[in-house]
């Protein structure tokens, strides 16, 4: 009964820390499908709005989960100005090759984790909020319950809101024209300017817009982890694995590559131990790629389009 | 209508167009016929503003278009169905018309048209919350033509509207490109289907290696040897 029970709180755990994953991760894909580029500045784009969501709090008081609302729009201004004025003027030099601008953003995300060394030192920061503590039981809710199971207040704020921002970005990319131009550029770019698509903005409203999900998801992320300025490489590794697992471009494939890299790593630390997470993290990567290269998507494509 | 003023186009350092000129009226359905590789493609690819002309200029409606932004060309009239259909197959049959439908006047009439489009199409309506990429050869290409419809053109380019279509297909893209005719649109269609393309076009232009070889009315081009020998096999 007690294995049965660290393999459920595992589980939830897994699941918990997937949900934010994935929301790392549609950042990272909805980008890929547009600009058919990795923006290995993910991680350093969601370490920007975690200072910004730790200044707002330690500066004013500013709850994390508040400033989301603050940290997403300033990030989704960040990205468009960073694809408007560093991205885009990459690619009209025609000789360059499209790795370039992937290079670039390596470039980009150095700068920003320079820049925060400089202004922030590398201090190990969090923002205590009065209520980290607050933990439900199940025991509490379910008296006679053979097992026992936990879960933080935190951790399950951070998902539900993770859940609410997948959903506002689903409708978004599904119902309205805006989202329709994104979608339909990540498809078929060419056939997009054909249409009247200003694929040039589009660009650049994708690289906000998945600039801004990250700084969401790093908003949700600082009440459970420590700051430090170096901490962004870490989930762009992680972004990216996700990416892969998914499938390149592919938002469903994201949210189910999120989930399932989450309860990966949370199930190899309890079993395995701690330190083997990132190593579980690079399994997948590589399974992935030698066993599912065209990632999750791929799987869903083929019952879809009956090909 | 329009009018292609001695363009040169390169492919890099390679030129592909040769100094072509040649116009579209009002009310006409020209074509332009020639074998694979001849540049019919480039050259509508030139004028929707995919490929830029190093010299020679495009007037549509008066304004020369060639140095607008290629996304605008669709605000003033002008609209391009590209070869091989290009739909957006992870989006909806439904999804696709909208997206031929962004700009000004043609999104505010969205669902008339829309409902247009599925009276003249009524196999689209069957399937409009089909995803694209599902749909039959001939049912993509009626939906390539719908959602150039959408955008309310004054003058349509379909680029080898016939390509990998049954016979039968063939017929009913020719049928409803004459439909569309009757109420009005001037078409510029690119084909290799040279046969039935004189039979509907007014007028016609031969292209071989980049340059305009021949010109003139569609039913005496069909007439023509040089025509005849080359593209009918007759």
């Amino acid at each position: 009964m007690v294995q049965l029970e660290v393999f459920l709180q595992t589980l939830v755990s897994g699941l918990l820390l997937g949900g934010l994953y994935a929301l790392i991760g549609l950042g990272m894909t909805l980008i890929m499908g547009v600009m058919k580029i990795i923006n290995l500045a993910h991680g350093e784009l969601m370490m920007v709005a975690m200072y910004i969501a730790y200044w707002l709090f330690t500066l004013l008081g500013v709850d994390p989960y508040v400033a989301v609302f603050i940290a997403s729009p300033a990030l989704f201004i960040l990205g468009v100005l960073i694809q408007k004025y560093l991205i885009t003027p990459v690619i009209k030099v025609e000789s360059i090759l499209p790795e370039n601008q992937v290079i670039l953003t390596v470039g980009i995300g150095m700068v920003l984790a320079s820049l925060a060394t400089v202004f922030f030192k590398s201090d190990y920061r969090s923002t205590p909020v009065d209520y980290a503590s607050v933990t439900w039981y199940l025991s509490d809710f379910w008296q006679n319950s053979p097992i026992e199971l936990s879960i933080s207040l935190l951790w399950a704020v951070s998902f539900v809101f993770s859940i609410l921002i997948t959903l506002a970005l689903w409708f978004f990319l599904s119902r309205t024209d805006i989202g329709k131009q994104i979608r339909a550029t990540s498809q078929d770019s060419d056939a997009a300017i054909l249409m009247g698509i200003n694929v040039n903005r589009v660009r650049a409203f994708s690289f906000g817009l998945g600039s801004a999900i990250v700084a969401a998801a790093g908003c949700l992320f600082i009440p459970l982890y420590y700051l430090y300025p170096a901490l962004g490489g870490q989930f762009t590794l992680i972004a990216f694995v996700i990416t892969i697992l998914g499938g390149l471009g592919s938002n469903i494939g994201a949210i189910i590559g999120g989930l399932i890299l989450g309860v990966f790593e949370s199930m190899t630390s309890t079993y395995i131990g701690m330190g083997w997470a990132p190593v579980g993290r690079f399994a997948i990567f590589i399974a992935a790629l030698v066993f599912l290269p065209g990632g999750i998507a791929s799987l869903l494509k083929s019952r879809r389009l009956g090909k | 209508m329009l009018e292609v003023k001695n363009i040169d186009v390169f492919y890099g350092d390679l030129q592909v167009i040769f100094d072509v000129s040649f116009g579209v009226n009002k009310g006409e359905v020209v074509a332009l016929i020639g074998a694979n590789g001849a540049g019919k493609s480039t050259i509508l690819r030139t004028i929707s503003g995919l490929v830029h002309p190093v010299r020679g200029d495009i007037v549509f409606d008066g304004q020369t278009i060639n140095k607008l932004h290629n996304y605008s060309l669709i605000e003033l009239g002008l609209v391009h169905v590209p070869e091989a259909r290009r739909l957006f197959p992870e989006m909806t049959v439904e999804e696709n018309l909208d997206i031929g439908s962004l700009r000004g006047q043609a999104k505010k009439q969205r669902k008339v048209n829309k409902d247009k489009i599925f009276e003249l199409f009524p196999r689209l309506l069957e399937r409009r919350r089909q995803l694209a990429g599902t749909l039959s050869g001939g049912e993509q290409q009626m939906l390539a033509i719908g959602r150039g419809l959408m955008s309310l053109p004054k003058l349509m380019m379909l680029d080898e509207p016939s390509l990998g279509l049954a016979p039968i297909l063939v017929k009913e893209v020719f049928r409803v490109i004459e439909q569309v005719r009757s109420e009005g649109m001037t078409v510029l269609i690119v084909e290799q289907n040279v046969k039935q393309t004189l039979a509907i076009a007014d007028r016609a232009y031969v292209l071989e290696n980049g340059k305009l070889v021949m010109s003139g009315k569609a039913a005496d081009l069909a007439n023509d040897e040089h025509v005849r020998a080359a593209y009918l096999g007759v």
